[in-house]
């Protein structure tokens, strides 16, 4: 269960929110929403305890992360708007590295396994991410994502250069992700096509 | 979720830059190049004097040694900050310094390790002796992971700083002087006859004092950096 109380978040002059609070239970998405500028990716890094709040703090099972560490770490995966892919990696050399960085060894053939299930064939997993769409990229992130089996997703614009197949592929993802009693958090500008269990933030208004 | 190990952590970094350096070898090859063509200005800017060679050698071979190493340490986070591989790193559930350690292995061996078997040839350039040219591989051996050690302090703590290339060299240069000091000074020694233990055992000192400290400094600034 990840809780947020009381969150305050200035930037230079300008306060971007203030006694902002939230409570997200295992199956449920939270939905932030606010326009360009707003803060969402800065509540979105606050959340990853990337950046600490000017007030409040976040709880993750009633533990304040900020004593949780590297063990809330491990249950947190973030695709933020650059999908964090090196350009001159292969799709699956791409997944393995980021297995690596979690101390993890990930072996070609689950790499593959993991690709595929999120859309990337065979014949594309071994080009270098530079040749990929955009969509490609964003699948390859996210398969990045599944595989180092973190319960907390936090997506950052996730269906920003997605086509309408990719915005349902990635709703029904997402979904599944939550019946399996993951937790969400997800920005966008739209409306979310997800049908789950969510609340929305408004923040900025 | 299979928890991993922080050697794995370490060797799986280490592992992915190596990668990215063969794709790139352009890119890993630019520091050695440089260092080169820097040695050979020399010979051709003071004419063929050999004595005067022998004698400035060393160190017109070290200085460029540490630029060449600045240079390549100076973009050594840069790529990952830009493509939000660093916050991937940062978020990482093994300890970010683990991850700056792989980091730096893996830069030491594709910008450090060429300019320490370059500078022999580029020795014989020089005239220097059979001893100076061992030796001066020896302190570059040992001056190299200093070098990549403070300039890669530089390069975190300018991260996403505008003009950050010309300010690194600003912080670094200065802190470069104590390598440069008793690396270059290691080889004249020999030169004059002189033995050069307390020259590589202070080089050496230097070597351990950045070893402990700079991963904590270059982690802690990275942590800056992504705030």
């Amino acid at each position: 269960m990840l809780q947020a109380s009381e969150l305050e978040c200035v930037r230079g002059e300008r306060r971007l929110f203030t006694a902002l609070s939230f409570t997200l239970k295992p199956g449920e998405l939270l939905h932030v929403q606010g326009a360009n500028g707003a803060g969402k990716t800065s509540l979105l890094r606050i959340a990853l305890g990337l950046t600490p709040p000017d007030k409040g703090e976040v709880r993750w099972n009633n533990t304040p992360i900020r004593t949780l560490r590297a063990d809330y770490r491990r249950e947190v995966g973030y695709c933020g708007h650059s999908n964090a892919l090196k350009d001159d990696l292969s799709a699956v050399e791409n997944v393995r590295a980021a297995a690596a960085l979690a101390g993890q060894r990930v072996e070609r053939g689950q790499a593959l396994a993991a690709l595929e299930r999120f859309g990337i064939a065979l014949s594309a997993a071994d080009l270098p991410v530079r040749s990929l769409s955009q969509g490609q990229k964003r699948r390859t992130a996210l398969a990045r994502l599944a595989q180092n089996g973190a319960k907390l997703w936090v997506l950052d614009e996730p269906f920003a250069a997605l086509d309408a197949g990719g915005v349902e592929w990635l709703s029904e993802m997402i979904e599944a992700h939550l019946a399996a009693s993951g937790l969400a958090l997800v920005t966008s500008h739209q409306a979310l096509p997800v049908r789950a269990r969510s609340t929305t933030l408004r923040i900025g208004a | 979720m299979r928890d991993g190990s922080v050697l794995a952590a370490v060797l799986g970094v280490a592992r992915r830059d190596l990668l990215l350096a063969m794709r790139r070898k352009s890119d890993a090859a630019a520091p050695v190049f440089f260092f080169v063509i820097v040695a050979s200005l020399f010979p051709l800017g003071l004419g063929p004097e050999p004595e005067l060679l022998r004698r400035i050698g060393p160190g017109v071979l070290w200085v460029g040694a540490l630029l060449a190493a600045m240079l390549s340490a100076a973009r050594l986070f840069a790529s990952d900050y830009d493509d939000g591989t660093l916050e991937q790193m940062a978020l990482s559930p093994q300890p970010l310094v683990a991850l700056v350690l792989g980091k730096l292995a893996a830069h030491w061996l594709v910008s450090g390790l060429p300019l320490v078997i370059a500078a022999p040839l580029l020795g014989l350039q020089f005239g220097l002796s059979f001893d100076a040219i061992v030796l001066l591989a020896v302190s570059l051996a040992l001056g190299t992971p200093v070098l990549g050690l403070v300039g890669a302090i530089g390069a975190a703590l300018t991260l996403g700083v505008r003009g950050g290339g010309m300010l690194v060299a600003l912080l670094v240069l200065p802190l470069y002087v104590p390598a440069l000091v008793f690396g270059a000074g290691a080889v004249d020694a020999v030169l004059a006859g002189t033995g050069a233990e307390a020259h590589l055992s202070l080089l050496g000192a230097c070597l351990v004092l950045a070893a402990f400290f700079a991963p904590w400094a270059i982690t802690a600034a990275l942590r800056i950096a992504l705030e």
